[in-house]
């Protein structure tokens, strides 16, 4: 697979080609919703616009794209694209950013710590019973939501946690399975040296958990926050469930409230929506490319 | 001496995953089995009314159509999203200039919230606008109201499910790397060609990645929700209503929590008795380096 291609250029134009297909056809879906935020409304349902929208000059002639006017009347669009979904009546997305910002926030401070404490006793303390905890860990991967999800919902009820934002992020606080399991693997790997040396200066396990191990775990820390972020600012079950006012909602139960109320017409505004949902994630997807696609490949390592 | 003390240090560090295992994860599946055999509305206290619940599932028309539909997408899914991400990982493996770009673009729909990600999709669906008819138009084919028809709504959501391979696709490819290169240099002395050294070599050196794989998109497939709600809430005519969109409406839509907690619990039982079929068969299959 690896140095045959070199010296053949018809298995390497293959090879290219079929990259390009690859490419293309993982990014089509993308980019025709960005494609559709970029269009006015009369020009949503048009068959004759492709991927850059058709823009007119006030006496009504058509701008071509390779003019500089034609950018700044996209830029036009987008702007008031973006305004009809800021402001819409019905629906008050800058609340529902707070709303995802705030228990993304909270779960991901609480995920980091309590996850890294859990590690810290299962990857550097040695103690009988740490592998059949290991296994409960993963063990509690399998337990599917829909199991758990009505009787949460009554435990929550009782705890009078339905109408607060508490359901969505107090659990975080006890650990989760995935991050768990990646900072145990990271931890196993420091060198054992460390904690004897900081035992023999006269740390406790507290203090080598801070002074030693935090400090050397910096990646895997930010990798788990940003999984985190994600799966909680991507999160439908858990708001849907557990979230009772439209007050409250998340960005993407708002964004699926949207459309559902639309029901996908203006399919301009409704692909601006989804776009301002996913720009977040975008944007901590640029900022972290390698160590999140590292994280994933970790996960098919377990030993 | 020691020991104990490192006992006690070891649950004091895991207590709190210990502690919300057990009040959000097994306190709640207890209660839902005890609902299980109770007739609950959430107004009135649960009734105890025995196995009555399991009794009803097996005359319920629409909960052995759930069955088979959950059991159609994740056939669908994990029968072609298994080749097709070893395929894609294998393509990207072979390190030209571009193929981490492409593996990025592979990537990201992971990344893109599944709310979002359903709605693009149904706007790729739409059936006189949507662009899967306007490129079908291209080459003269006729299109559907892809999401709107009992035949090819639940197609639909299974391809839709394959653009969101990326995970996978990662972790293979991260096996493929780990294989030694060595084992290939052996394998081309042997003079085979790339076909044979991949089904030969790759594929067994990669099988815990596989078998791993396999798992996780089994209990994931089982599990499918927001696609499924968000796309087509589980019509047209039923036909795209899975297991867990049905658990929730029972639970929610109906109040019958009694009835959602046994099919919940059925849902639990099948999916851990799918990944230990699985872990099992696969036993002779799975390559373990020592």
């Amino acid at each position: 697979m690896r140095t045959r291609n070199r010296s053949n250029p018809l298995a390497r134009l293959t090879l290219y080609a079929a990259l390009a297909l690859l490419a293309v056809a993982f990014a089509t879906p993308l980019l025709w919703m960005l494609a559709t935020a970029l269009r006015p409304a009369d020009q949503t349902l048009d068959p004759t616009v492709g991927l850059l929208p058709r823009i007119t000059t006030d006496a009504g002639d058509t701008v071509s794209p390779l003019a500089p006017t034609y950018w700044s009347g996209v830029a036009g669009v987008v702007a008031d694209n973006t305004r009809a979904v800021l402001d819409s009546p019905t629906h008050d997305f800058p609340l529902y950013m707070q709303n995802s910002l705030k228990v993304a926030l909270l779960s991901v401070l609480g995920m980091v710590l309590s996850s890294a404490v859990v590690a810290y006793g299962l990857a550097r303390i040695r103690w009988r019973g740490r592998t059949a905890v290991f296994i409960v860990v993963l063990a509690t991967m399998m337990m599917p939501f829909t199991v758990i999800m009505a009787p949460q919902y009554l435990l929550f009820r009782q705890l009078g946690w339905i109408g607060s934002f508490k359901p969505l992020w107090v659990p975080a606080w006890f650990g989760g399975a995935f991050s768990i399991f990646l900072l145990r693997q990271f931890f196993m790997g420091i060198p054992r040296d460390l904690d004897e040396a900081a035992r023999l200066d006269g740390c406790g396990h507290w203090r080598t958990f801070w002074l030693v191990i935090m400090p050397l775990s910096k990646p895997a820390l930010a990798v788990v926050a940003l999984f985190q972020f994600m799966a909680v600012w991507n999160d439908f079950a858990g708001p849907l469930v557990f979230l009772n006012h439209e007050r409250m909602y998340t960005v993407a139960l708002g964004l699926q409230m949207y459309q559902n109320q639309h029901g996908g017409v203006p399919w301009n505004l409704v692909m601006t929506a989804s776009l301002i949902a996913t720009l977040p994630v975008f944007v901590v997807f640029l900022l972290a490319q390698r160590s999140i696609v590292e994280g994933v490949a970790t996960q098919g390592l377990k030993d | 001496m020691t020991a104990r003390r490192d006992l006690w240090a070891g649950l004091a560090w895991t207590s709190p995953f210990l502690l919300g295992t057990v009040v959000f994860l097994l306190i709640p599946a207890a209660m839902s089995l005890y609902f299980s055999f109770t007739e609950y509305s959430l107004i009135e206290p649960p009734l105890f009314v025995g196995l009555d619940n399991y009794r009803h599932m097996a005359r319920d028309g629409l909960f052995w159509k759930v069955v088979a539909n959950t059991a159609a997408f994740a056939l669908g899914s994990v029968l072609v999203g298994t080749p097709l991400a070893i395929g894609i990982a294998a393509l990207l493996e072979a390190r030209v200039r571009g193929s981490s770009f492409v593996r990025a673009v592979v990537f990201f729909p992971t990344l893109v919230p599944i709310v979002a990600a359903s709605i693009g999709w149904m706007w790729l669906y739409a059936g006189e606008h949507g662009l899967v008819n306007r490129l079908l138009a291209l080459v003269g084919v006729r299109g559907r109201d892809w999401l709107n028809d009992p035949a090819t709504a639940m197609p639909a959501l299974i391809a839709m499910s394959l653009w969101i391979i990326g995970s996978p696709v990662v972790i293979y490819g991260a096996a493929m790397r780990d294989v030694p290169r060595s084992l290939y240099e052996a394998a081309d002395l042997d003079g085979m060609g790339p076909a044979t050294r991949f089904c030969n070599v790759t594929l067994p050196m990669i099988s815990p990645a596989v078998l791993f794989n396999v798992v996780v998109s089994i209990i994931w497939s089982l599990q499918v929700f927001a696609v499924p709600a968000i796309m087509t809430k589980g019509g047209p005519n039923e036909a795209t209503n899975v297991y867990a969109l049905y658990v929730y409406r029972t639970a929610f839509d109906y109040a019958q929590m009694g009835y959602a907690s046994a099919l919940a619990w059925v849902q639990l039982l099948i999916t851990l008795a799918l990944a230990l079929i699985v872990v099992l068969g696969a036993r002779r299959f799975v390559h373990y380096r020592s």
